[in-house]
């Protein structure tokens, strides 16, 4: 029984790890199927840590701090769509930029707004998004394995927890069952086609790439004010590539990259317990080894040992109209 | 689209256009600093001070900007056969415990001049083997080199945590360290070349590996355009068709050119662990490695303009802890933010200006 | 609509111009075209017909000019504008979704609402409808990139159809096609002219021209040179038209010698990235001493065969002898060695390096030889003095080796390859397209160039979709259709017999 606490608990932070990813996994979902690379993602989600911390330090209310994530992140996503779309630059490049501006900027103004190394004031209460007790969490908690799972895993987390698992679903059916979805995807394969059908290449992935901001101001606000109660600096810690990381072994299908989050923050979780315990039989298993899984599964992938996985046809080339 | 076509003098492209840029980066960094209520102009002023006003000062100055020759150059290369190598970072680092392994073995015996040759081989070695799988991959397999050699940063790291924590770290000690070189691992510093300028180096780090950088300039300035090999590198990475076309073997072009770009990168090593510190540490590269990219971006992947730009990053990297002492509001990090914007408009914007330049050159060539 | 007895024209365009930088793509076009009726237009390859096309289209703006279409001036700001104006267009190089269905493509852009589901019954019936009235069959629900190349075509007509198109553009149809399928597209285009649709077709086969068109116009360096009735021309006058004087029918050249064999290709299969053979068990030599050409309808396999002989392409069988070596393990660089020259079909992609300077490209596959420095440097002394050697040889013009290749003209760029591949004398030099967008003075000497290579006892194969090229430069013809060989011709074989070769109809 002991064993299977134990399970529950790892699987209760497995959720509570991935939402970050899965928020992030789906926002590159958005860009790169309409032909955006984004390694931007992760900056994206940082500035968004940021702003919706100090927004919902400022205003004590932690959906006036969700908001002022999304706009921070969508103001970046716009940056990369400048960069990329319109004046046609490097999107690796772009990406790598936007980074490094989250990373210092967030951390310059928290310094000089707040004066504590970049840290922003803690947020409680209103300010922050808090767990939700689902009906008979509690009733339910002694009834054998379903009872703790229910109540640790499935009850207790805030509401942008549940609205990223919402989200897949979600994703799935606007990217392939509306008419937004299918020029995005189209955009993604063949800007040409999508161009002489009338239809701005421009502005469908400028869209799209707001879409993607938009999913990662959940993310970050995710990070800052529902897993902590602060921004601290770099919080986001690589998660914005182990999003990419997901999006590619997910090879870019919404319902897959849940999975592939899911999994990721799983590792995660076991590296988090794993840390100064031993394995019978094996010793103690270092935790590096878990830390570095995504990454080493996600080459793998790529080198095409487990399935090919085919981006879209048109990712990172800018649309140039030909003559 | 019409300006795309119309060719531009070299000054303007490679000289005009680029400095333009640059100063728009300066302009919004200004604009950051004015944001956070201070003077743009007087952080510009202690700037200066704190990375050229002084002999440690530019000794800082240019040990940074040593770090930065070396993985500005491996970006470089890479770039010339096409290939955006992301995982200077990392190879740095794993270069790092090549180097660190050719002091621990030699420095009780020999003197610094002999270890030399080896940390620089094994620095070399070590960061070239982090570049070859996401180069093999790239090669035989199709992957993503951009994807994958982020991928090896993060395993690099974990890597070296788990060797530093576990293997080489100082019995009974908290930190994960190796020992500390005796002389004969370390780098001598550079006391006497700053003596000739008539400065004192003081505790600056300036040690030899800045020679060792020049060095691999030429050396990196020769492949390129002066070996047949460097004619392969840049046809495969202007055309990849007209490469095949000329026979040019990509799977050995594609892995020779990420070894030698993940070589420099750990060679970078030899400055921070046998230079400076004396001992190999966790995290040691701090950034050194992204900040090759925007050296190799702002110099064209041309040895020449990464020595400037490598200079510029060393003077914003001392300048910026100078500052962060004299103005508090103004942390560190605000570098990492002109970094950002650096290579914001130096690389993914560097078309931006042009159509415009392009209209002005015209109108002035035609009255 | 098509009942509307309205005399207006259905396109006239009135005083087009279009440039880009210093190229003057259109000058100057005037075009009226009658509706219900098949309109050609022809002209060489650069001759400004895509771009023409492209304005029409909205692709591009014209600088200059009018266009009105059923006699009301519109203004053409994008793709979007010429749709609603009933102007559809089937693209050279199709505009598809390759991993979309045949519906999604078609719907992409006029989907209806903004869900997919209740809109896509509807446009299924509606394209059931318009592919019984035109003959258009092609399953709905099938993946694009799994339909042969004629069934996608059908995909973009049904495109434009599905999106209320009156006049049709189709630039150069037929060159992806089969023969059997270009028979079908024509088909269906004498359907639509039936049911009042107006077509522009855009080709630089003067065949089709005659078989399909009512008139025809001829371009020639962005001007509209004239405007015919099909019926009252002739192949010879457009011909004439097209080029700007009498076509180069006869090359001078004496009795070919033919010596050793130096080439030989022995059941040799090439397949693309989706497995279909593309060359498909081919056999044939060449000697010293001869140039043989090889015929065909563009996509038939002759740049795969091509590519195979060069070590660009990895054949899936077969053999190929270099002088009595065998090269199939080779790759480009070592059959060149063994005396292999290969003028590219694309020099653009292949033959040339644009950003690299001139002298840089001169060097282009041979930069391993030992003349151009020793070991592993490069000597430029050497190697420039060699460039300008070439410029001075082939009146390469300008005269600067310093210069970037992308600065040169198509006609000067072609040069330097040539000058390349031919001043090593080669044993063999296999040749595809040499004169494509090339202008005619610059014609004449390269193929001069080449008539000396097989004067000079050395081996020639050329590849060109030009049958006159192929007819005056040759000393033996092979006609290639569907990846096979399917017959072997003298020079002096006529034209009409070589064209039913081409179309696979007789042997």
């Amino acid at each position: 029984m002991e064993n299977f606490d134990i399970l529950v608990s790892i699987l209760g932070s497995t959720v509570r790890l991935s939402i970050p990813l899965l928020f992030t996994a789906l926002a590159g979902l958005f860009s790169e199927r309409a032909g955006i690379f984004d390694i931007g993602l992760e900056g994206k989600m940082l500035a968004a840590a940021f702003a919706s911390a100090v927004a919902a330090y400022a205003t004590g209310s932690a959906w006036l701090g969700l908001l002022a994530g999304i706009a921070v992140s969508i103001l970046f996503s716009l940056v990369h769509g400048f960069a990329s779309i319109t004046n046609r630059g490097n999107q690796i490049v772009s990406g790598v930029a936007l980074n490094f501006v989250a990373i210092g900027l967030t951390v310059v103004l928290g310094q000089a707004w707040f004066g504590q190394g970049g840290r922003t004031p803690q947020v409680s209460g209103e300010g922050r998004f808090s767990p939700i007790i689902l009906p008979g969490a509690d009733a339910m908690r002694d009834v054998p394995i379903i009872g703790p799972l229910y109540a640790n895993v499935i009850s207790g987390n805030n509401i942008l927890t549940y609205m990223a698992f919402m989200a897949v679903p979600l994703a799935w059916w606007v990217l392939f069952r509306t008419r937004f979805g299918l020029r995005l995807r189209a955009v993604g394969e063949n800007p040409g086609a999508v161009d002489t059908a009338g239809i701005s290449v421009a502005w469908m992935r400028y869209r799209a790439v707001i879409v993607a901001g938009f999913l990662c101001g959940f993310s970050g606000t995710y990070l800052a004010i529902a897993q902590s109660a602060a921004f601290i600096n770099n919080m986001s810690a690589g998660k914005g590539y182990i999003a990419l990381a997901a999006l590619i072994f997910a090879k870019w299908r919404p319902v897959p990259v849940m999975f592939a989050c899911l999994l990721f923050g799983f590792l995660d979780a076991v590296a988090n317990f794993m840390q100064g315990k031993s394995v019978p039989l094996i010793g103690e298993v270092p935790v590096q080894i878990f830390q570095a899984l995504p990454y080493i599964l996600t080459c793998v992938l790529l080198a095409g040992f487990i399935g090919v996985a085919r981006a879209p046809k048109a990712g990172g080339v800018p649309y140039v109209k030909e003559r | 689209m019409t300006t795309a076509s119309v060719p531009l003098p070299n000054w303007i492209s490679y000289g005009l256009i680029p400095l333009l840029n640059l100063l728009l980066a300066f302009f919004f960094s200004g604009l950051v600093v004015w944001w956070i209520g201070e003077s743009p102009l007087e952080a510009l002023k202690f700037l200066i001070q704190g990375s050229l006003g002084r002999g440690d000062a530019i000794g800082f100055t240019l040990f940074y900007t040593t770090s930065f020759i070396f993985t500005g150059l491996s970006v470089a290369v890479a770039f010339h056969a096409g290939l955006f190598n992301i995982g200077s970072e990392g190879q740095a680092y794993v270069g790092g415990l090549g180097a660190a392994l050719a002091a621990l073995a030699l420095d009780h015996y020999v003197p610094w001049y002999v270890t030399m040759p080896f940390a620089i081989t094994a620095a070399a070695i070590f960061g070239a083997a982090w570049a070859f799988i996401p180069a093999w991959l790239q090669a035989k397999r199709g992957s993503h080199i951009v994807i994958t050699t982020i991928m090896f940063n993060f395993i690099g790291a974990a890597l070296m945590v788990y060797l530093l924590v576990n293997v080489f770290i100082v019995p009974g000690k908290m930190a994960p360290e190796t020992r500390t070189f005796l002389e004969g691992g370390q780098l001598p510093k550079l006391d006497w070349l700053m003596a000739l300028f008539g400065l004192k180096l003081g505790p600056a780090p300036f040690n030899v590996s800045f020679l060792i950088a020049l060095v691999m300039c030429y050396l990196v300035w020769l492949l390129i355009w002066r070996t047949k090999f460097g004619y392969e590198m840049r046809t495969l990475g202007i055309s990849p068709s007209a490469a095949i076309y000329a026979g040019v073997p990509y799977a050995r072009i594609v892995i020779i050119a990420m070894l030698i770009s993940g070589g420099l990168a750990g060679m970078m090593a030899l400055n921070a662990v046998n230079g400076a510190a004396a001992r190999l540490q966790v995290e040691f590269v701090a950034g050194a490695g992204f900040v090759g990219i925007a050296v190799s971006l702002m110099g064209r992947s041309h040895p020449v303009g990464i020595i400037l730009a490598a200079l510029l990053f060393g003077i914003l990297y001392q300048g910026g802890a100078d500052l962060s002492f004299e103005m508090p509001t103004i942390t560190r990090d605000m570098i990492v933010v002109i970094q950002g914007l650096v290579i914001l408009f130096a690389g993914a914007l560097e078309y931006m200006l042009r159509p415009a330049v392009v209209r002005i050159y015209q109108q002035f060539a035609k009255g | 609509m098509s009942l509307d007895p309205s005399p207006a024209p259905a396109i006239e365009l009135v005083g087009i111009d279009k440039k880009f930088g210093p190229v003057h793509a259109n000058k100057n076009i005037n075009l009226t075209v009658a509706r219900g009726s098949i309109h050609g237009i022809i002209g060489e390859n650069g001759a400004g017909k895509s771009t023409l096309m492209s304005i029409i289209y909205g692709f591009y703006q014209a600088d200059q000019g009018q266009i009105r279409i059923n006699g009301k001036p519109i203004v053409i700001r994008d793709s979007q504008t010429a749709i609603s104006s009933g102007i559809g267009m089937v693209h050279q190089h199709f505009m598809l979704v390759e991993n979309f269905t045949v519906l999604e493509n078609v719907v992409l852009g006029v989907e209806g609402g903004a869900l997919l589901g209740r809109d896509a019954a509807r446009a299924r019936e509606e394209l059931k409808r318009l592919q019984k009235d035109y003959g258009l069959e092609v399953d709905l629900d099938a993946i694009v990139e799994e339909l042969p190349v004629g069934a996608q075509q059908r995909v973009e007509i049904l495109k434009a159809l599905y999106r209320g198109a009156d006049i049709l553009i189709l630039d150069e149809p037929t060159g992806v096609l089969t023969p059997a399928e270009a028979d079908h597209l024509f088909n269906v285009l004498r359907v639509l002219r039936e049911q009042g649709k107006t077509i522009l077709l855009i080709t630089h086969k003067l065949r089709e021209i005659m078989a399909i068109t009512d008139t025809v116009s001829v371009m020639r360096r962005g001007e509209m040179v004239a405007t015919r009735a099909t019926a009252e021309t002739t192949v010879e006058e457009l011909a004439e038209l097209m080029v700007g004087r009498r076509v180069l029918l006869h090359v001078e050249k004496g009795e070919a010698k033919p010596g050793p064999v130096l080439l030989s290709v022995k059941n040799l299969t090439v397949k693309d990235s989706r497995g279909l053979k593309m060359v498909d068990n081919v056999s044939f030599d060449v000697r010293a001493g001869e140039i043989v050409g090889i015929a065909g309808v563009a996509g038939n396999g002759q740049s795969e065969l091509l590519e195979a002989i060069a070590g660009i392409r990895k054949p899936s069988s077969g053999e190929i002898l270099i002088d009595g070596q065998p090269v199939a393990e080779l790759d480009a660089a070592r059959r060149r060695e063994l005396g292999l020259a290969h003028i590219p079909e694309d020099r653009h992609h292949m033959g040339l390096v644009l950003k690299f300077e001139e002298y840089e490209n001169s060097i282009l596959g041979y930069h391993r030889d030992q003349r151009y420095g020793r070991g592993a440097f490069l000597d430029l002394e050497a190697i420039r003095k060699d460039a300008e050697d070439k410029i001075a040889k082939y009146d390469i013009r300008p005269p600067n080796p310093r210069l970037k290749t992308a600065n040169f003209s198509g006609g000067n760029q072609q040069k330097i390859v040539v000058a390349r591949e031919i001043e090593r004398d080669p044993k063999l030099l296999i040749v595809g397209q040499p004169t494509r967008g090339v202008d005619v003075g610059a014609i004449e000497f390269i193929h001069r160039r080449i008539i000396e290579r097989r004067d000079a006892g050395k081996a020639v194969l050329l590849v060109s979709v030009e049958l006159d090229e192929i007819r005056s430069l040759s000393d033996r013809i092979l006609v290639m259709f569907a990846g096979k060989i399917v017959g072997e011709k003298t020079s002096e074989a006529g034209e009409q017999t070589l064209g039913l070769m081409m179309a696979g109809i007789a042997a």
